[in-house]
């Protein structure tokens, strides 16, 4: 489904250049859950930001059902963005004016989806997060477990082929990050490819496959089942 | 591509709505009051300004000249075959009264009664009006304007009123280009001479009003200025004639001039006989009005700028997220458009308010004082949207400037909050 080959990325300021990732390579299979762990600036951010095409990498490849995506343009990057892929940040990164079911409506109606259509797919993504008495509360009257629900909700409501998640529990406490990464495990037993960034050990084994990378290199590939 | 835009176009509106109907109540209305006083500098500053002169002008037709003024060719002394004119024009059916008038130069003597050889004489030049008074006050309502005395009636002898500016307790700068008479009042005898003739006449009434026409000239009965002057052929030098309402005084001017009227005088509509010099005033305040109020213009485009840059740049974190969900650029531009469309709007919309319903019928009510005229607010309804479109294009711009910048930058650097 996914896949890198030779994956690098190199920032440059001025004359100094500081290498981040050097060479991955990386394959994910539809219906895969994979969690990558490693050390601040081991390249975890930047290797998903690289998969997800939020950002270019300086050489190799990104390649997405066979397609280089070298070859999209930035405006096709957008929408594919918008149809094949979901996001989960660290921080949740919900629009504040917009109420919970107001945040999970937005990306499907960009899809050119009705808006009673939208409205009921938003509906049942927040209903099954367990967030139906706070469809219509703005993020700041939300807690932070939550915000990151609603964050999912927004992610797979329209069942991306890919969902990517940048340390999704990072600012959760314990009890909150334990329902998210149920809900993680709960939509990859229905199908969903999920690339997940970790910090916590216990979380990166629910996947199916957790890598660890090191100075800018996939150093260990461990199976959990 | 054309669906695209509509979509964008949705999210946008979409993406506006919720930024305006949560933003603060107390920013939005900063903005809002700052539109507002940029409408009301565009549309009144420039209103008064030409309101300023308007009400001379119609001071100037409403007072003196009627709808339609017949006057004497340029090389005659008066309109000669004026019984036939007279009577052409009563035959017209949009007319509803006439004003023929006589008309002389004069010089008139206050202390010619007291003044020791030595003394200078109290002199002043003038033009005297022969009218009939009842005919006069149908077309200019001169009765209306005698603040002193008493109006003419068509027996009085030696009788006349006297514009204020001939009389210095009403001159409030003495002005050594106008001569006025000192110690003259209703009542008080004063000596006239045309050409040869000299005739001691009363005042009778005193002509308060802001057109010069009236103050600085003298009336009396026509019967009593004919015999001063002369004339018995019936001929006069004006005829001023006021029309029913919704005629119109250029058609009116066409038919008497078809009738070859034209040959005999002059014919003009109340605008043709403006003096150039207040249509010169005119365009000059229209342009002063509109060199003032393209400053207001840059202010509000600016205000609109900074409001929505500084949006932009404290939400740049969002824009940059949800580009990364696959929002489109130009939806988002879209919604701040749309934002600066709405402040400008709504400040347009409580300024045509302001102005319709409350600035122009309380000032045309109540005019503004000015020395030479009542001021009237002049806001025609087609050249106010017009800046209203100019308010609302000039907010379009400043207001897709700043979000373009923003939005511009790079997706995972907006996210992450890098520069």
């Amino acid at each position: 489904m996914i896949e890198t080959r030779n994956l690098i990325k190199t920032f440059r300021d001025g004359d100094k250049e500081t290498p981040v990732l050097r060479g991955i390579d990386f394959r994910v299979a539809k219906g895969q859950y994979v969690s990558i762990m490693g050390r601040s600036g081991a390249g975890k951010s930047t290797f998903l930001y690289q998969m997800s095409l939020l950002d270019d990498p300086t050489g190799g490849e990104v390649i997405i059902d066979g397609h280089p995506a070298a070859h999209m343009s930035a405006a096709e990057k957008t929408r594919f963005r918008l149809s094949h892929f979901g996001y989960v940040f660290q921080d949740y990164a919900l629009l504040p004016d917009l109420t919970a079911i107001e945040n999970v409506l937005l990306p499907l109606l960009m899809q050119g989806m009705r808006k009673s259509e939208a409205r009921a797919l938003a509906e049942a993504a927040l209903k099954r997060l367990g967030l139906s008495e706070r469809l219509h509360s703005l993020p700041s009257h939300l807690s932070g477990g939550e915000q990151q629900r609603v964050s999912i909700a927004r992610a797979v409501a329209h069942h991306p082929k890919i969902l990517f998640a940048d340390e999704p529990t990072a600012n959760l406490d314990s009890e909150s990050s334990r329902v998210i990464m149920n809900i993680f495990a709960e939509i990859h037993r229905e199908g969903q490819t999920i690339i997940m960034i970790t910090h916590e050990e216990q979380y990166a084994k629910m996947a199916e496959q957790t890598i660890t990378l090191e100075d800018g290199r996939i150093t260990t590939t461990l199976k959990n089942r | 591509m054309l669906s695209q835009y509509f979509l964008n176009l949705r999210i946008g509106f979409f993406l506006a709505l919720r930024q305006i109907k949560r933003a603060s109540i107390w920013t939005t209305g900063l903005i809002v009051f700052v539109m507002v006083l940029t409408f009301l500098n565009l549309v009144v500053l420039s209103g008064i300004l030409v309101g300023l002169i308007q009400g001379s002008i119609e001071q100037w037709h409403e007072e003196f000249t009627g709808d339609v003024i017949i006057s004497a060719l340029d090389d005659k002394k008066y309109i000669e075959g004026s019984a036939n004119l007279i009577a052409l024009v009563k035959s017209l059916p949009e007319v509803q009264a006439l004003s023929p008038r006589y008309s002389e130069g004069a010089l008139i003597e206050a202390n010619y009664r007291t003044k020791k050889d030595t003394d200078k004489p109290d002199t002043a030049g003038t033009q005297v009006f022969g009218i009939d008074p009842a005919s006069e006050d149908r077309v200019t309502g001169l009765a209306s304007s005698i603040t002193e005395g008493e109006y003419l009636s068509q027996g009085d002898y030696d009788q006349v009123l006297i514009g204020q500016f001939l009389l210095s307790q009403y001159v409030p700068v003495d002005d050594p280009n106008f001569a006025a008479l000192d110690n003259v009042t209703v009542g008080t005898k004063i000596r006239l001479t045309i050409g040869e003739v000299v005739r001691e006449v009363r005042v009778k009434g005193i002509v308060e009003s802001k057109v010069d026409a009236l103050t600085r000239n003298v009336f009396m009965v026509d019967s009593q200025l004919r015999s001063m002057i002369g004339r018995n052929d019936g001929n006069v030098d004006q005829i001023a004639i006021l029309l029913k309402q919704d005629a119109s005084p250029a058609a009116v001017r066409e038919r008497l001039k078809q009738s070859g009227a034209d040959r005999e005088a002059k014919i003009q509509t109340y605008e043709d006989a403006q003096p150039k010099f207040l249509k010169d005033i005119i365009n000059t305040f229209n342009m002063l009005g509109a060199a003032f109020s393209s400053i207001g213009l840059v202010v509000a485009s600016i205000t609109i700028f900074i409001v929505i840059f500084i949006n932009a740049l404290t939400r740049r974190k969002y824009i940059g997220i949800m580009k990364g969900i696959g929002i489109e650029g130009s939806a988002i531009r879209i919604s701040y458009v749309l934002q600066s469309m709405y402040y400008a709007l709504l400040g347009s919309l409580i300024g045509l308010a302001i102005v319709y319903g409350l600035l122009v019928p309380l000032i045309a009510a109540h005019p503004i004082d000015f020395p030479f005229s009542d001021g009237i607010l002049v806001a025609p309804l087609g050249q106010t949207l017009f800046r209203v479109g100019l308010l609302i294009f000039s907010t379009i711009i400043a207001g897709y400037i700043p979000a373009w910048m923003i939005i511009r930058k790079n997706t995972l650097d907006s996210i992450l909050g890098r520069n």
